[in-house]
Order: C-alpha cells, then structure tokens, then sequence
C-alpha cells in the first residue's frame, strides 16, 4: 500500500469514528432577556470554554504576524457561524460530546501558543476553521435545543463578537515585540493548555 | 447653623434609600448555577491549600529569577504544563508511588538549590528537575479534585493559582540584583529546605505509608497532607 493510500485511508477512518460516535449536544446560549443577538453578544462573557478558545487561537494567530492574524479574523467568525448553522439543523445530533472537542482544542492551542511553533498561514486558516466550525456547530446546537426560533440572529451576535474579540487580541499579540511581552503571550497559552489537559482528564473521569 | 442643618441632612440623605432597601429584602433568587462559580473558587484555592504546594511552587519561581534570562520564564511554563500531564494521569486512575515523598523532595530539593544558588550550565536540567517534582504535585492534585464541580473552571482557577505563585516567586526573586536581595532569596530557600525536611519526615512515617493506600488517596490522609490545611 502506497504512503498516500495509507494517509487517505487513516483519514477516512478518522473521520467515520468522528460521525459515527454521537453524543447528546450539552451546549446552550444564555438567555439575557435582551433579544437574540444581545443573547450572542454576551455568550463569550458567559462562556469560558468558548472564549478561551477564541481567545488561544488569536494570540497564535497574533504571534504568527499580520497575515495570519488577517485570515483568522475573517475566517474563524465566518466558520463559527457556518457551524453554527449547521448545527441548528442538526437536530440535536452531535459527533461528540462537546467537553472533548472543548477541552481537546484548548491543549492544542494552548501547546501551539506556549511553543510559539512557526506555523505555515495556511495552515493556521485551516485551524480557523476547523475550530470555528466545532465550537459554532455546538453553539448552533444550543440554540436549537432552546428553541427560540431566531437562532440565527443569535449566531450572528456571537459572529460579531468573535470578530471584534480575535480583531483586539491578536492585535495586541502582533505588537508583541519586547521579549517580555511574547513571553507573556507564551505563558498565558501554557496555562491553556494545562487548562485543557485537565479538563480532558476530568471529562474522562467522568467528572463534570 | 441653618447652613449646616442642610448640609447634614444632604450629606444623611442616603440613609433613608438604604433603610428601605434593606428593610425590602426579598427571598434569594439567585443561584450559583452548580459546578459553575464553584468549581473555579475551588479550583484556585486549591494550591493554596498545601503548604507543601506554595514552598515547591514559589521555590521555582525563586530558583527561576536566580538563574536568569530563559530560566525565569521557562520554568514556570514547564511546570504547569507537566503539573497538568500528571494531574492528567491522576484523573484517570494512574497510581503513582511515593506520591507524599516526591512532593516533600520537591520542597527539599528546590529549597536546597535556591538556597545554595545552584547554577546548572544547561538550561535541561532544572527544567527536568521542575518538570519531575511539577508531575509528582500535578498527580497529587489530580487524585484530590472534588466530584461535582465544573472541571473546566477548575481546571482553570487551579492553573490560574499555580502560576500566580509562580509570579509570586519571581516578583520575589527580582530582589536578587541586590546583595542583600541575594541573601533574602537564599533565606527563603533555606526556609523552604527546611519545610521539605519536615515534610519529608512526615511523609516516611509508618502511619503515612500504612494510610497509602494502592488507589493514590495518600495525599489526602497522610501526615504531611496535614500541613496543607494550616
């Protein structure tokens, strides 16, 4: 079996286990009273996993420069309310439960963050999306099980939000020159990611 | 006089506001949504908890500030990361033998070298050394995370409160570029080698290897977990 044989095969693997373990969606947007994009706005305020997500993927995208900063502006919000979307027609079917993908993407970013690892723009796109379309799927899911009918109007407060969020950190991560001040940066996804490697083995344990 | 009569009923004027507010005290609606608020306070005052996890903790914030450059930052960002891998094992059930010895060595051996000022010529080695005593504390945390609480907010506080001592070590060992600096930071590692000795002590006794039992609960029941709560 030749070598691209055996990745393309791995990678159809991969993702039949991804769609075919399904889990029951846990995600929900809190209500403010405000209206539903109000309900979008706030939902980073009041939802860390969420956040600190948005959040380690805009200090690597700062760390990265100008460029990868731009494209992760414009294509983490776009993904973000793509899954959104997608999950509200999913019908409260969901790949897995969203404590792994949540805490999974916390130690990836957060490693990635810490080793200040020089990644190809490309591919820091392609995280964009990725985590985008995961985290939005389980919000759009939320938003589904509330029931609120104008789901869409909350997804795209929570598009917004992510925008002007990745638009000021990874500003502020790109006009990291001093030492001290990538140092920081570094510290702050190494604490991520132990974050997230913590959180994965309290979601294994089974505790909640 | 009059004046002042007016001025004092001014400056009075909120009491009355206050008084109804407080004599209109409605039944508590408000909860804590479960595991929410609480697992992050838990979380953070966890470390804070064990005098054996603040003396390892600040001592590699010490020893960090002492070695300079790379070492202050790098330090502390293998810590937590490698806390997390064993509180990561400890979650799932992986045992770890001589979890209290470890803990106290941490504390004898980071105490010793602040306290001597220890300069190894390649950065690896006290990153090996911190990354070995920060898996030992990870491990040991991970075994005594209370069920029922949010684990991504404790998770979060716990990291938050481990770095902070680190901070604290740090802002503390920025005294040493001065002489008597140098000899506080050096006092403090002594302080906290002693502590280790005493933690150490308690760890070996026949009482905490007899409460040890095979599932990793030791932390919580041997002598030198007692110092944690002091």
């Amino acid at each position: 079996m030749s070598e691209r044989i055996y990745k393309r095969t791995i990678l159809v693997a991969a993702c039949l286990t991804f769609f075919l373990c399904p889990a029951r969606a846990d995600a929900h947007l809190v209500t403010t009273g405000l209206g539903p994009v109000y309900d979008g706005i706030v939902h980073f305020f009041l939802s860390p996993g969420d956040a600190l997500a948005a959040l380690a993927l805009a200090l690597l995208a700062g760390l990265r420069g100008p460029a990868a900063g731009r494209r992760t502006l414009f294509i983490l919000p776009v993904a973000w309310l793509a899954g959104g979307l997608a999950g509200l027609t999913m019908m409260g079917w969901t790949p897995l439960p969203e404590e792994i993908v949540g805490s999974l993407s916390f130690l990836l970013l957060g490693i990635l963050v810490a080793t200040d690892i020089s990644l190809p723009t490309a591919v820091m796109a392609a995280l964009a999306a990725l985590l985008g379309g995961a985290h939005g799927f389980f919000n759009g899911l939320g938003v589904h099980e509330a029931g609120t009918g104008r789901g869409v109007l909350e997804l795209f407060g929570v598009a917004v939000t992510l925008f002007v969020l990745v638009a000021l950190v990874s500003a502020l991560a790109v006009t990291a020159k001093p030492m001290w001040a990538r140092i920081a940066v570094r510290v702050i996804g190494s604490w991520i990611g132990a974050s997230g490697l913590l959180w994965t083995g309290w979601v294994l344990h089974g505790l909640k | 006089m009059k004046t002042n009569s007016i001025q004092t009923s001014r400056r009075f004027a909120w009491l009355p506001v206050a008084i109804i507010l407080l004599a209109l005290v409605p039944k508590a609606q408000a909860h804590v949504v479960p595991g929410e608020a609480g697992g992050f306070e838990s979380g953070f005052h966890h470390p804070w908890s064990g005098l054996d996890h603040i003396c390892a903790m600040v001592a590699v914030g010490l020893w960090g500030a002492q070695l300079g450059g790379r070492a202050m930052w790098l330090l502390p960002v293998v810590f937590p990361l490698v806390m997390s891998v064993g509180g990561f094992l400890g979650l799932i059930g992986v045992p770890l033998p001589g979890q209290e010895i470890g803990i106290a060595l941490s504390a004898l051996l980071l105490g010793t070298m602040v306290c001597l000022e220890v300069k190894p010529k390649k950065l690896i080695w006290p990153a090996i050394l911190v990354g070995v005593f920060g898996f030992y504390h990870g491990h040991a945390h991970g075994v005594e995370l209370p069920p029922g609480e949010s684990g991504l907010l404790y998770s979060i506080g716990f990291v938050i409160a481990t770095g902070t001592l680190h901070l604290c070590g740090i802002t503390i060992g920025l005294l040493h570029r001065w002489a008597a600096g140098r000899m506080t930071i050096r006092a403090a590692g002594a302080a906290i080698l002693i502590c280790g000795v005493y933690f150490l002590w308690a760890a070996v006794q026949p009482d905490a290897n007899k409460s040890a039992p095979a599932k990793v609960k030791s932390s919580a029941v041997a002598p030198a977990n007692l110092c944690r709560y002091v």
